[in-house]
């Protein structure tokens, strides 16, 4: 019976961990984002950011968490309980499924779908269930509201988010998340060099589907309470808070997929450039040099305890990552691209979600009018342009027996970014001038 | 007892009580959460059925997107006037002669299955031993190639559907 | 084991309890959502005959089945809001300005 169980759970144990290993850390690191995002926010406001519950904030995250944890449940009196409970969950869970299927590594990955890339975008847009049925299960205007204009954006900005995606899958060939990391290696050329347009819209319909400033309208303060938040206090609220910054996680995760080289070293095939294998052992020792340098600093001996701590993680994993670089032979050697892997990966998913972030304090927020017709007007149809261009040089590039002209790459990129840029420029022209009045008997 | 059977039985009982539970409700907005349910049943079926592609397209387009304008329209016309009047109508007497109907269409199946010529016919071929083959790209091949001209008329029919429900849905035609 | 059997009563099984929904139900929105299941039973069949017989046709012939779907619910969806903002009823027996 026992043997049953087991044979029948075997080929299962190694994703099932690695599912484990991301449902537990994700809270945490969706923590240390926020407290990342706080932290960045002080530095372009020229001031230090939470500096007092943890050495240098570090340990504000958990403090969050319990109060958050400690709050008083409040449900509205004439909610519908049962979708009021339900919306959250739902958030979470197409955030965290989502997140099965993200190539952390060559190795690190839960499931190597064959549609990988269309069932992360399919599963994410379950989001907005959660955020419709969240804002009408609370019973209230601002709720209500909030809701229908987040699901309008994301559902508008979901279908230039596509059709980028499209473009970068053209060049990839296939959906396999792991296969399109691994073109991108033998083609010793990132997907972002090669559509760069696909990529700057991904970025900016990827801000507006997380309801990220300047596409956050319908969770702004100022003008809808919180939107679809509103009446979720507590323990709820932060699972909302968990999905919004599961959901920027994943879509980083698309983007590096696709277009920055996933979990491939910057000049991954080129030996020259092998002394860039030592670049992550460094940052670690850097990050570990400066908290020893700040301990003695710390006013309380707590803070200095943990910074001690964090050094000594930071020394952990810089032994982790130098072990395969030194020790090349056997186990520790076979390690070295799993474990550099995820580290580039997650690097890179660290510079997208710092994008994120530079946009929101630097930009203002977009009136939902102005908001919907970028998505329509602009997005969509540059989007399309853009799969038009990339499918073209695509073409144009392929060799003379797979039926293309065989042009050099460059040549191809250059000419259909450039036509797509035209395009694109004279679209935003035209978004600019006022639109015409109505047309009065006087005109004929 | 393998893990096809076991899914398969999940999966269809999950979209059998979902869709009794999509007809009984009261609630439009609990109806249409149950119909979701059922519809990720049914993708569920298709992955089952080695039908990846079709599996996400299901996910993609019914969940993410016809389910989202279900939800959006019954937010603006809901009622609780509606909610409280009489749910059912009086066809249940149809309703019922019908049910009899495609049940005896069961037994009719059921009977033929059984019947030992068909037996091996009907019989669903194992799956292969290493890795399936590329479902998305097979779909694909045939959707550009043999199917062409049905695309085209679907992106035709899209186009009309769209222009169609933006006048519809108009307040000044 | 499975055989093709399971598929066609799992279809049947949908497809009755939309026919159901559509002939009982007032609420017009309800009868739209229960076409939806109808049409979902049809595809089940479809794709499991199109595995039966090893060939593609049935799942291509689903993906039409879905996008017709979504037309169609588009468009009902319309004519629903604007129904409801002349008569303010979205229920199936009040909808009879073209009785006699």
């Amino acid at each position: 019976m026992l043997e049953t169980i087991y044979t029948f759970f075997k080929p299962h144990l190694l994703p099932l961990l690695y599912a484990l290993v991301i449902v537990a850390v994700l809270p945490l690191l969706a923590g240390y984002v926020v407290l990342l995002e706080r932290k960045v926010m002080a530095d372009m406001q020229a001031r230090l950011g939470p500096m007092r519950v943890g050495p240098h904030g570090l340990l504000q995250p958990i403090a969050d968490a319990v109060k958050l944890l400690m709050k008083e449940d409040i449900i509205p009196e004439s909610a519908d309980k049962w979708i009021f409970w339900l919306a959250p969950l739902l958030s979470v869970t197409a955030g965290m499924v989502a997140m099965a299927a993200l190539p952390f590594g060559p190795v690190f990955q839960i499931a190597n779908l064959n549609v990988g890339l269309l069932f992360i975008l399919g599963v994410g847009s379950m989001g907005i269930y959660g955020i419709v049925l969240g804002g009408w299960a609370s019973n209230s205007h601002y709720s209500l509201l909030g809701a229908l204009r987040s699901a309008a954006q994301l559902v508008s900005y979901e279908t230039a988010a596509g059709m980028a995606v499209v473009s970068g899958v053209i060049l990839g060939g296939t959906l396999n998340t792991s296969a399109l990391v691994n073109v991108q290696a033998d083609q010793h050329v990132w997907f972002i060099f090669v559509a760069p347009i696909g990529f700057f819209l991904y970025l900016v319909a990827s801000i507006a589907e997380t309801n990220r400033a300047p596409f956050d309208l319908p969770e702004a303060e100022s003008e809808l309470v919180a939107g679809y938040m509103t009446e979720y206090s507590g323990f709820r609220w932060a699972l909302y808070f968990l999905a919004e910054y599961t959901n920027m996680i994943v879509v980083a995760s698309i983007a590096t997929t696709l277009f920055l080289g996933g979990w491939l070293r910057p000049f991954a095939g080129t030996k020259a450039f092998n002394f860039l294998d030592y670049v992550p052992m460094l940052l670690m020792l850097l990050v570990a040099g400066y908290s020893l340098y700040r301990a003695p600093k710390q006013p309380v001996p707590i803070q200095k305890m943990v910074m001690v701590a964090v050094a000594g993680l930071c020394f952990g994993l810089a032994a982790i990552l130098a072990a395969p670089v030194f020790i090349k032979t056997g186990i520790i050697g076979a390690m070295m691209p799993g474990v550099h892997g995820a580290f580039w990966f997650l690097f890179k998913v660290g510079i997208y979600l710092y994008v994120f972030l530079w946009l929101r304090f630097t930009f203002p927020r977009y009136r939902f009018d102005q908001l919907m017709k970028l998505g329509w007007h602009f997005l969509i149809p540059v989007s399309i342009v853009n799969v038009f261009g990339v499918a073209i040089a695509s073409y144009l590039h392929r060799t003379e027996e797979n039926g293309g002209h065989g042009w050099n790459l460059w040549a191809a990129i250059l000419l259909t970014t450039a036509i797509t840029f035209v395009i694109a420029a004279w679209l935003a022209k035209k978004g600019d001038r006022p639109p015409a009045g109505p047309v009065t008997a006087e005109k004929f | 007892m393998n893990l096809d059977s076991i899914s398969f039985y999940f999966f269809a009982a999950l979209a059998v009580i979902s869709a009794i539970l999509v007809v009984t409700r009261r609630n439009a907005v609990h109806s249409a959460i149950f119909l979701v349910t059922a519809l990720l049943a049914t993708a569920g079926i298709f992955l089952q059925l080695h039908a990846e592609f079709l599996f996400i397209v299901q996910v993609i387009l019914y969940v993410g997107g016809i389910m989202v304008l279900f939800i959006f329209v019954i937010m603006l016309v809901n009622l609780d006037v509606a909610a409280r009047q009489m749910q059912f109508n009086r066809m249940w007497l149809v309703a019922l002669s019908l049910t009899v109907a495609l049940g005896a269409q069961v037994y009719m199946v059921f009977h033929y299955a059984h019947s030992g010529v068909m037996e091996a016919l009907f019989r669903l071929p194992a799956a292969p031993a290493a890795a399936l083959e590329p479902n998305a790209e097979a779909v694909g091949i045939s959707l550009f190639t043999e199917y062409m001209l049905p695309f085209e008329v679907a992106s035709v029919l899209l186009l009309v559907a769209m222009i169609g429900a933006v006048v519809m849905a108009k307040r000044k035609v | 084991m499975l055989s093709i059997t399971h598929y066609l009563v799992l279809s049947l099984a949908l497809f009755t309890i939309g026919v159901v929904g559509v002939v009982t139900r007032r609420n017009v929105i309800i009868i739209l959502m229960s076409i939806e299941l109808i049409l979902n039973a049809v595809n089940i069949n479809l794709v499991a005959f199109s595995r039966l017989f090893g060939s593609v046709g049935g799942q291509v012939f689903a993906i039409f089945i879905i996008t017709d779907a979504a037309a169609e619910a588009a468009v009902g969806l319309g004519i629903i809001i604007a129904f409801f903002r002349n008569r303010e009823t979205v229920l199936a027996d009040e909808m009879d300005l073209l009785k006699w």
